[in-house]
């Protein structure tokens, strides 16, 4: 189980019932629950749609699309059956968020799965939990359960005529599942490829059905919208990026932890005042401002709004919420090739430019860190990253490049100390108190 | 005529699964329109059950789910928790991602490796033990952090660490009694 | 469909919507790279080679997966685009060996020629590449993973094309791998298509690897020989001690009736030709012993005591039996022979399928039959017996390619559960032996579906039968199950739907061809029957008209003693037919073959064949295309059937000419103007051919009986111009006629399968290793089932 922290300047709404036993259909049900689904089921679908869309909902897996209209893409006919998809996922390097909702307040994802539904036309859903977080999808089962042993999910659901079945699935280890058309591969039981669209999901995704694909915060912030309303959602937020959303704080920092805030709050802020500043009186060297595919922004470049927007204007991306500080102990060589680790570990394989450059990518920032670098592996790595840029099968491809690309950029330096020959100066992070070996 | 491969149907196994195992089968069938969806989360627990996936337990599940092997093993070696080879009973899976990585992660990565006198992906000769150097789990926040098969161990210390060792070896050394 | 309109690289394109956009550019003369798109296979997208700039679209797309769009300006050669394939092949490189020179590929790769067109010399990368060790998943096909680019073109050649799916993709990243159904080995159909469509030398072929490079070798495009379908095969030649030797059997002319397509047997069997056993002398009966002797010798021993035989018995003393395997040419030249030279109509040859019933029934319905090529258009299906699979390889692909690229229908009535009953819209089994009452049943005879089917399945059929007739386009196939009065009912059937074709299986590489050129007792070229008075007996000046003797009736014939002399062609009756060989040992027996035969064994005279594959004429396949052979390899020693049979004629002091009508009208050119090169007939024809002449200016160019076939046999006045270009061309069986009905029980089929081997392909080593390797796994198999 994970530790909870708060801060005065979250605002909880995804967040609220966290820590309160909402994953008990009863405490639910107190703490507002299965109202939204309700008055959801009043509405007719466009009106759903519209509250959504006008709420500046922005997909909260990365991409930051906004919700409404990814659900008005789905045709209101279809011959084969629609379906849901919740991307429970969660493998992006730095974010952690999916996993207290579904720890804390599974019941609202289920709810918000439901609303897609309703509002879609889907009769289907499935919540995609990663392999790994094995005991939180043992309580999303349970609270699927209950939803259906009160009559909530199943036929004719609440009364209302309308038929909704949520099925729990879960994944095996692999980060590109993520990836919401691998994601389906995945569900239909194949390997993680992405597929080629057009066509996308909306209109032909699982067993070619129309599917809408929502990250697990993305649905767990429906109902308080259908609740609280489109406009008082939006105004939490900036313009065009409505509401709140999860920051994932970690590195070394005083107090890391998962935060609720309104969206456009100020990086610094969270860094200094929300996550209590830089542990061990150490300086910030650079920030990952939304998990490991986001391009890095230095100790100078962090006074500005967390939104979609802002972060795109600064050259990054507000990606997932995992914001990861790193302190100037750490070497970003070091920092690089960890990245690119994990985008080799994790390819999938299917397109050249991913499967041979990660690849190519490792084995150079592993020579470059271990002192074996020559003079043009500098220049070599970022024409590398650039020609994976934007030509990979997936978005897989540019998540690699792009952190690499502006490490290389921002700390062009330390890449060249190395060159040098000049020792690692951070060889030994030190984090963690020393320990007498045991025998 | 000569048939081949998928021509000549599955091979019946003796492999025999849990009564939870079974029914969570059953009862998953129902969920999806293809019988091929229930493979990835069949693999598993099908390896929670055995240990690892063996050219029995691939064959009988290519089987239920009506796939060839050639099909299943495609699918088993593309997922990074799925193993064809067996493993301690306890698999410590040490985080080195970046988060870990800032606070640690490698440290405890090279403690477990000096304190079980073994490398990456491989099992103790009493076979309690694997290790293994794993990609980001879901637990920045709470870094630095391994999961021990399914359990998650977070805020760790080499000090905490040890502990969690000896817990598990303690565990490990009973059950066996 | 209709029509869109885009520009690519500032030309105008216009084709039909749904069109993919690397599709449209070829149509303007535009190359965009590719290694993973390949055509009629599933969209990959993965190989990124394809990248173009498209405009309004910020990044760079994937020709191969983008539909065509009304108003797109594509630019396919511009400064980023170009650095995109330059950045994909870099990559690509980065992991491939670069030892070209010692790769089996090298000279016919696609990444060597794809570097030379668009890559970059320099290498970025200092580091180790990735080694794995090279596999052999079968006695064919070696897999080296480092050569491999992972286009998966194998993959979805063997699942989705092949429907075999014996190759998959393990790992992921780049530990991804190509992997084989049997984890370190391979179960399959062992068509080498994987091998064929590899674009690098990733997957090689055991039976060719390393014998040679590709430049040193002659590419020939001929038709194979060992069964009825007719594929286009190209035979890699190179010269040798001995003539030439074929030393690759493959597809790389994608042109033929079989596209992309070719089977186990067509790709390695080609071996039988190099087999030691190959005849190179003739022999004759000296005191018992088979001897070697001279051509001139044999030629004037066999020319004598024809002409002694057939002066002193009269023609009804000599037998002929011929061949499943030779040209047409032969075919029609030896019935010719038989009948204008020996005096006999006492002519038969190894029947497998029952063509003569389907002329007769066909009588007056106009053309009926459907081509190979129409099998992979035509909406819907029927196929009634058999099992093309094994059978007839070529059909199968077709059947099933036209299944999945088209939807069409495929009804399928077998006793067996064949593999294609996957492909089957319905599939409904009846028991062995009742495929005559499911043509009876067709025809109208509702009485009939108690043979076929349980009481309570009998609506079924009839609602099946009623799904049929609405079928506006329907290609029936049958195997020689069907035969006599069943084809007649079939066709009955037919006639009642608006544009049904039929396709009548029989097994060897000529068999259909055997038949129309008349190797019946009975018939004449075209089912003529001998006792009507027509064009041939005009034209050759009197032919037999009472019907001669058939196979069996030959050896009974003999076994009275009044069988003085039998000229075997080609064919091995006392092994396939199992004739009993001591009936004969009163006649004089003439054998032409490759190999000591069961049937050479017993002859006095042995004279030593050229194969198909080391000649020149035309094949008929088993639908009625009619497609050219061409002279691949040679083995000295050895001389055509045609040339055989027209020295045997000379020696019997026969007019040659009127046999042959060679350089008739024209004047003659025979060799005086090629000098030293002059007097052999194949060299002869590749000479006058490469000059736009048509050769038939010597008595054993087949090419000049072409003439004689074409004015005369129903069918088969085809365009000359294509056939010569390598082009099949479909005969017709409209005017041919009126054929006739034969006791049923002589059509004797072969039975072999894609893992038996046929009268050549016991000669092969490589197929009977495959064929041990298959039965090795399978037995393995059973035992471990066990």
């Amino acid at each position: 189980m994970a530790d909870l922290v708060s801060h005065p300047d979250e605002v909880k709404v995804v967040s609220k019932r966290f820590g309160l036993g909402a994953t008990h259909i009863d405490r639910y049900l107190e703490l507002d629950g299965y109202k939204a689904v309700r008055k959801a089921l009043g509405m007719p679908p466009d009106t759903i749609i519209a509250e959504v869309k006008d709420s500046g909902l922005r997909g909260r897996g990365g991409a930051g699309f906004n919700t409404g209209l990814k659900w008005s893409f789905v045709p209101k006919q279809s011959a084969k059956p629609k379906y849901i998809l919740c991307n429970g996922d969660e493998s992006e390097p730095g974010t952690c968020k999916d996993r207290l909702i579904f720890e804390h307040d599974p019941h609202a994802v289920i709810e918000g799965v439901m609303i897609a539904g309703i509002a879609v036309g889907a009769h289907v859903g499935y919540i995609y939990i990663r392999g790994e977080y094995r005991y939180v999808s043992e309580i999303m089962q349970r609270a699927i359960g209950e939803a259906y042993a009160r009559g909530f999910l199943g036929k004719n659901i609440f009364g209302s005529g309308f038929d909704f079945d949520v099925y729990w699935h879960g994944g095996a280890g692999a980060y590109e599942v993520g990836e919401e058309s691998a994601l389906m591969e995945s569900l239909e039981g194949k390997r993680g490829i992405p597929r080629i669209r057009p066509p996308f999901p909306a209109v032909v995704g699982l067993w070619g059905g129309p599917t809408v694909i929502n990250n697990a915060e993305t649905l767990a912030s429906v109902p308080p919208i259908l609740l609280g309303g489109a406009e008082w959602y939006a105004k939490l937020g900036t313009p065009k990026n409505g509401g709140t959303r999860l920051f994932c704080l970690s590195g070394p920092l005083n107090r890391p932890g998962v935060y609720e805030l309104p969206m456009g709050y100020n990086l610094k802020k969270m860094i200094y005042d929300v996550g209590g500043g830089m542990a061990r009186g150490r300086t910030l060297k650079a920030v990952v401002p939304g998990g490991s595919s986001t391009p890095l922004l230095t100790g100078e470049e962090i006074d500005i709004p967390m939104d979609f927007d802002a972060l795109m204007q600064v050259g990054s991306m507000l990606g997932s919420g995992g914001v990861v500080v790193v302190d100037d102990s750490a070497c970003m060589v070091k920092f690089a090739l960890r990245i690119m680790s994990f985008y080799q570990h994790e390819s999938c394989g299917w397109c050249i430019p991913c499967r041979e450059g990660t690849d190519w990518l490792k084995k150079t920032l592993t020579r470059l860190h271990a002192g074996g670098g020559v003079g043009k592996d500098i220049d070599n790595i970022q024409y590398l990253s650039e020609n994976m840029l934007g030509r990979t099968f997936c978005p897989l491809g540019d998540a690699a490049a792009m952190p690499t690309i502006s490490i290389v950029k921002k700390f062009r330096k330390e890449f060249e100390d190395h060159l040098q020959g000049k020792p690692c100066p951070f060889e030994k992070v030190g984090a963690i108190e020393p320990s007498p070996v045991m025998a | 005529m000569g048939l081949t491969g998928l021509e000549r149907g599955h091979r019946i196994t003796n492999m025999r699964f849990s009564e939870p195992f079974e029914r969570r089968f059953e009862e998953m069938v129902t969920h999806y329109p293809t019988r091929r969806s229930l493979l990835v989360p069949t693999l598993l627990y099908a390896q929670d059950e055995v240990g690892f996936l063996s050219e029995e337990v691939i064959a009988e599940i290519a089987r239920r789910v009506e796939l060839s092997e050639l099909e299943v093993r495609n699918v088993i070696s593309y997922y990074s928790m799925l193993t064809t080879q067996p493993r301690g009973k306890y698999n410590i899976q040490v985080c080195t991602n970046i988060a870990c990585l800032l606070m640690g992660g490698e440290e405890i990565l090279h403690h477990c490796q000096l304190k079980l006198g073994m490398g990456e992906k491989q099992t103790t000769t009493d076979g309690l033990f694997s290790l293994e150097e794993v990609e980001c789990m879901g637990a920045c926040c709470w870094a630095p952090a391994v999961q021990v098969n399914y359990d998650f161990h977070e805020n760790l210390t080499l000090n905490k660490m040890d502990q969690i060792l000896e817990q598990y070896k303690r565990k490990g050394t009973q059950s066996e009694l | 469909m209709a029509n869109v309109n885009l520009t690519i690289d500032g030309k105008k394109v216009t084709a039909p919507a749904g069109t993919l956009l690397i599709e449209a550019a070829k149509c303007v003369g535009i190359e965009v790279p590719s290694f993973c798109y390949y055509p009629n296979l599933s969209l990959q997208g993965a190989c990124r080679m394809c990248l173009v700039k498209i405009e309004k679209m910020p990044k760079l797309q994937t020709a191969c997966t983008t539909l065509i769009g009304e108003g797109m300006t594509v630019t396919t050669d511009s400064d980023e685009v170009r650095q995109a394939r330059k950045g994909m092949i870099e990559l690509l490189l980065g992991n491939h060996p670069l030892d070209c020179p010692v790769c089996d590929a090298g000279g016919e790769c696609e990444l060597q020629d794809m570097t030379f067109s668009y890559g970059a010399a320099e290498s970025r990368y200092l580091d180790v590449k990735n080694h794995r060790d090279e596999q052999q998943w079968s006695p064919v096909v070696y897999f080296d993973r480092p050569r491999c680019i992972l286009c998966y073109r194998c993959v979805r050649v063997c699942g989705e094309a092949m429907d075999v799916w014996a190759l998959g993709v393990e790992q992921r990243g780049v530990r991804s791998t190509i992997v084989p159904n049997q984890q370190d080995h391979l179960e399959c159909e062992e068509c080498g298509m994987c091998i064929d469509i590899c674009p690098v030398g990733a997957l090689t072929s055991g039976a060719y690897r390393y014998k040679t490079r590709p430049w040193e070798m002659k590419h020939v495009g001929t038709t194979c020989t060992h069964c009825g379908d007719g594929c286009k095969t190209t035979l890699g030649v190179r010269r040798s001690l001995t003539g030439s030797e074929i030393v690759r059997g493959d597809n790389r002319d994608k042109s033929g009736i079989n596209g992309d397509f070719l089977c186990i047997k067509g790709r390695y069997a080609f071996d039988f030709a190099h087999h030691e056993g190959r005849l190179r002398q003739p022999l004759v009966r000296r005191n018992g012993r088979l001897t070697p002797c001279t051509w001139e010798e044999a030629f004037q021993l066999t020319g004598e005591r024809f002409r002694q035989i057939r002066e002193r018995e009269g023609g009804d003393a000599i037998a002929v039996i011929g061949s499943t395997r030779t040209t047409n040419e032969e075919n029609y030249l030896l019935q010719k022979f038989a009948r204008t030279v020996l005096g006999t109509n006492h002519i038969d040859h190894h029947r497998t399928a029952d063509f003569p019933a389907l002329v007769a029934a066909l009588a007056g319905q106009g053309e009926r039959t459907a081509s190979m090529r129409e099998v992979f258009e035509t909406p819907a299906m029927l196929l009634i017996g058999n099992d093309p699979t094994h059978q007839h390889p070529l059909l199968a692909w077709q059947i099933r390619n036209n299944v999945r690229l088209h939807r069409a229908r495929l009804y399928l009535v077998n006793a067996q559960p064949i593999k294609l009953r996957r492909q089957a819209s319905s599939f409904l089994r009846i028991p062995a032996g009742a495929e005559a009452e499911v043509a009876a049943f067709l025809a109208g005879q509702d009485s009939s579906v108690a043979a076929i089917a349980s009481e309570t399945s009998h609506q079924d059929w009839t609602a099946w039968r009623d799904q049929l007739r609405h079928e506006p386009k329907l290609v029936l196939m049958f195997g020689s199950e069907i035969r006599g009065d069943a084809v007649a009912s079939l066709v009955k059937f037919a006639a009642d739907l608006p544009q049904a074709k039929l396709i009548c299986l029989g097994d060897y590489a000529n068999s259909r061809g055997a038949a129309d050129m008349g190797l019946y007792p009975d018939l004449l070229p075209g089912y003529h029957p001998v006792t009507e008075v027509g064009e041939f007996h005009r034209d050759w000046g009197g032919v037999p008209e009472k019907p001669g003797l058939s196979l069996p009736q030959m050896a009974a014939h003999a076994q009275a003693g009044k069988l003085k002399a039998l000229y075997v062609v080609g064919a091995n009756p006392v092994e396939e037919l199992a004739l009993d060989p001591f009936v004969f040992s009163r006649s004089f027996v003439v054998v032409e073959d490759l190999f000591l035969t069961e049937t050479a064994a017993i002859a006095d005279v042995v004279l030593p064949a050229a194969n198909a594959y080391e000649k020149s004429g035309t094949f008929t396949n088993t639908c009625g295309d009619l497609q050219l052979v061409k002279k691949a390899g040679e083995v000295t020693g050895t001389k055509s059937d045609f040339e055989i049979i027209v020295r045997i004629a000379d020696a019997m002091g026969a007019q040659v000419r009127q046999l042959v009508p060679f350089g008739r009208g024209s004047r003659a050119d025979m060799g005086q103007s090629r000098g030293a090169h002059s007097g052999e007939a194949d060299r002869h024809s590749v000479w006058l051919e490469a000059r736009g002449l048509e050769p038939k200016m010597s008595p054993f160019d087949p090419m000049a009986i072409l003439d004689e076939m074409q004015r005369l046999v129903p069918g088969y006045d085809v365009s000359r111009m294509h056939l010569l270009a390598g082009m099949d061309q479909h005969t017709s069986l409209a005017g041919s006629g009126p054929g006739t009905k034969h006791d049923p029980s002589r059509i004797m089929p072969a039975r072999d399968d894609l893992f038996s081997s046929g009268t050549l392909g016991r000669y092969s080593r490589t197929l009977n290793a495959l064929i041990e390797n298959h039965h090795a796994l399978a037995a393995e198999e059973e035992v471990a089932a066990e």
